[in-house]
């Protein structure tokens, strides 16, 4: 496996506009009954990307390489399906800055390696509005400094606790975490009267 | 091994360290698999090159979106994504070496309904499942926890979840069920008393003489709804119920290796003198049965009773709540439940849908008819569970009473596959769940309730009193003959 610290990450942006985006909009109800999560990036604000005459000129269809989303309020909100950051995740999201999470979408985002970053209304704003008129700009999030930079200017944002030290220090993958003790787990096993 | 309540022992016996995160890694005894949640797991698991870490640990079966006719069941699936999901689990489980009850197997079932009977599902065990109601297997003194996705790739590549301890809450239940008064009534009156969220950050320890008295059966229903009440698991501690319950059992070891076993069973149990975080009563004498009215499994009333007012409520959130319940049962407080009409009878399910439910059902039925506007439903939770009933002649009661008798399935349950309430049907149903929608129409409504009360409104095509089947006589006598079938 790589090395799963994530100390920064960046690339250019894509302001999602709104308050309270919530999961069905970020990935319809009718896509989770796919057996994976292998075309989910497909999905990603499937409605909200089309209208009658096909694509329309949604965020997503204009910054289509994006490697950073910026959001506004309470984002990831309703169904707790981990489809959503999944399907951020594969269209190539690999960071979000936003005014506030919900806390289900934060926690799922969180267990891919996502960082969710939170600061002002004014900073989230002006974030996005940079966007649009530099779409091929930088923004890197330094995890660990809690900053995120962009045309030369480097502003503090909000990295909860838990979830930073979680990707600062590369434990955030639960599942690579408990392989690191396999032969503990086998002497476990081992000491359970029910497995022969 | 150290003292405390069960779940303390168990965790302990599980836990391989801590993890760096600040969680606990356990190891899973046992873990099932079904067609809805495991796919994305299986391709999880694929995409990092990794394989499955305990096949002989893991069993498979596929309950969700399966039909329930017989002739539904031939393939391909009449429905696409049924179909691709039930291949996609075929090719998962032979590529991992998985056990698999498919729908060729006698044994296919739901999930919770098929390890318990086959002896899978042991005491002192810990138990996962991509599920929210695996808390049912605690009724064997089990720590059973429903996992999401990211947590079935870790089992299928450790063996183990990640996990935070919750606290334990002792719910003590004193007195003795009456007549017509079953372990289903019991849960709905504990959720009713301590609210849906009122589990929250806890597991569920059940005990106290009532339910000393339940069989496996009404145990596994009560564990079953923990889920319901908000709290994490939920569990009993085993006895010579569970034991006697577990001998000879498919998955069950004879001889001296059950006695053997029995050993280590006997060893976990909690402490006389355990601390728990929190001790609540809840008293069963007199208790009439209990019906939802609402679109929560907390909005409960006995058949004695009113409808309650919102403003009879304490928080602001229950107040809400009760005037939308209202609102979509279209009824008013002070309404009674019984006499509320009913268009669909739904018996099954992994609450009730095992084999004493549907004799408590056919001793009420026996001698009468389903109401003629009345579509009733008849889903044995498992195929082992649809034969012994139909060697103890109780399909035919079912038959007889104008019931369809249906192959196993989750059903209409959560109506992932043709079985759906249609417009704003009301349907008197055995199962866990009245939230709107749930049985595939946005108006439909579901009364949750006791199988021998789904009888019962099945009878009358209305709420009904299942006491009263039991008492009279010509319908007295014939569910003596069937009870005697049946032991
Ligand atoms: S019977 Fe209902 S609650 Fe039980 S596993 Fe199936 S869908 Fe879930």
């Amino acid at each position: 496996m790589d090395d799963p610290r994530i100390t920064e990450v960046a690339g250019s942006g894509v302001p999602i506009y709104g308050d309270d985006v919530d999961t069905d909009r970020i990935l319809p109800a009718r896509f989770l009954k796919e057996t994976t999560f292998e075309n989910m990036a497909d999905y990603l604000f499937y409605d909200a990307r089309r209208d009658e005459d096909g694509f329309n000129d949604h965020p997503l269809n204009r910054f289509p390489d994006a490697e950073i989303a910026v959001v506004n309020e309470n984002f990831g909100c309703g169904s707790s399906r981990e489809h959503a950051p999944q399907a951020m995740l594969r269209w190539g999201i690999d960071g979000v800055v936003g005014e506030s999470f919900a806390e289900i979408f934060a926690d799922n985002c969180k267990s891919l390696g996502v960082p969710t970053a939170t600061a002002d209304a004014e900073t989230v704003e002006d974030l996005q509005a940079w966007i649009e008129a530099n779409p091929d700009g930088e923004i890197p999030i330094d995890v660990e400094a809690e900053t995120v930079t962009y045309g030369g200017e480097t502003v503090a944002v909000d990295i909860d606790d838990a979830t930073r030290e979680a990707l600062v220090d590369g434990i955030w993958d639960t599942t690579a975490l408990m392989r690191a003790n396999v032969n503990r787990v086998a002497e476990t096993a081992a000491s359970l009267p029910y497995v022969d | 091994m150290s003292g405390g309540t069960l779940y303390d022992q168990v965790w302990e016996r599980h836990r391989v360290t801590t993890l760096p995160n600040g969680q606990d890694q356990l190891c899973v005894g046992l873990h099932l698999v079904h067609e809805v949640t495991s796919p994305q797991a299986f391709s999880m698991l694929d995409e990092r090159d990794l394989e499955v870490a305990f096949p002989d640990r893991t069993f498979a079966t596929t309950d969700h979106i399966v039909p329930t006719t017989t002739d539904g069941r031939d393939r391909p699936l009449a429905d696409d994504q049924a179909e691709e999901m039930l291949s996609a689990l075929e090719e998962n489980v032979d590529e991992s070496g998985i056990t698999f009850f498919g729908l060729d197997s006698d044994r296919q079932g739901i999930t919770h309904v098929v390890a318990p009977e086959l002896g899978l599902t042991q005491p002192g065990m810990t138990v996962a499942c991509g599920d929210s109601h695996t808390a049912t297997h605690g009724a064997f003194g089990a720590i059973g926890v429903g996992v999401g996705t990211s947590q079935i790739r870790d089992i299928f590549a450790t063996g183990c979840i990640a996990a935070e301890k919750q606290q334990v809450r002792r719910i003590q239940v004193e007195g003795s069920l009456g007549d017509g008064v079953y372990a289903k009534d019991v849960i709905l009156q504990i959720i009713r008393q301590l609210g849906v969220d009122g589990g929250v950050g806890h597991v569920y320890e059940y005990g106290g003489p009532a339910i000393r008295e339940l069989d496996m059966e009404g145990r596994l229903a009560i564990c079953n709804m923990s889920i319901e009440g908000g709290a994490r698991a939920g569990y009993v501690n085993p006895d010579e119920t569970t034991y006697e319950y577990l001998r000879g059992r498919e998955y069950v070891p004879e001889g001296e290796e059950f006695e053997e076993l029995k050993a280590y069973w006997e060893s976990i149990k909690s402490d006389e003198d355990a601390e728990y975080d929190d001790v609540v009563t809840v008293d069963v004498d007199d208790l009439d049965p209990l019906v939802t009215w609402g679109i929560n499994p907390g909005q409960v009333v006995e058949l004695s009773d009113p409808v309650p007012a919102p403003g009879s409520f304490e928080t602001e959130t229950e107040q809400d709540a009760a005037c939308r319940a209202l609102d979509h049962m279209n009824l008013e407080p002070g309404d009674s439940m019984l006499g509320y009409d009913v268009d669909v009878a739904f018996l099954g399910t992994c609450t009730n849908g095992r084999v004493s439910d549907f004799r408590q059902a056919a001793a009420v039925l026996a001698g009468h008819t389903v109401a003629d506007d009345v579509r009733a439903l008849a889903v044995p939770g498992s195929e082992t569970v649809r034969r012994t009933c139909e060697q103890e002649g109780i399909d035919e009661v079912f038959g007889e009473a104008g019931f369809e008798w249906r192959r196993a399935g989750c059903s209409m349950c959560l109506a992932m596959n043709d079985d759906s309430l249609v417009g704003d049907e009301v349907c008197a149903s055995s199962s866990n769940r009245n939230f709107v929608g749930r049985q595939g129409s946005k108006e439909g409504r579901t009364v949750l309730m006791s199988p021998a009360t789904v009888a019962a409104a099945a009878i009358e095509g209305e709420v009904a009193d299942c006491r009263r089947f039991l008492d009279d006589s010509p319908a007295h006598t014939a569910a003596e003959d069937v009870s005697e079938v049946a032991d």
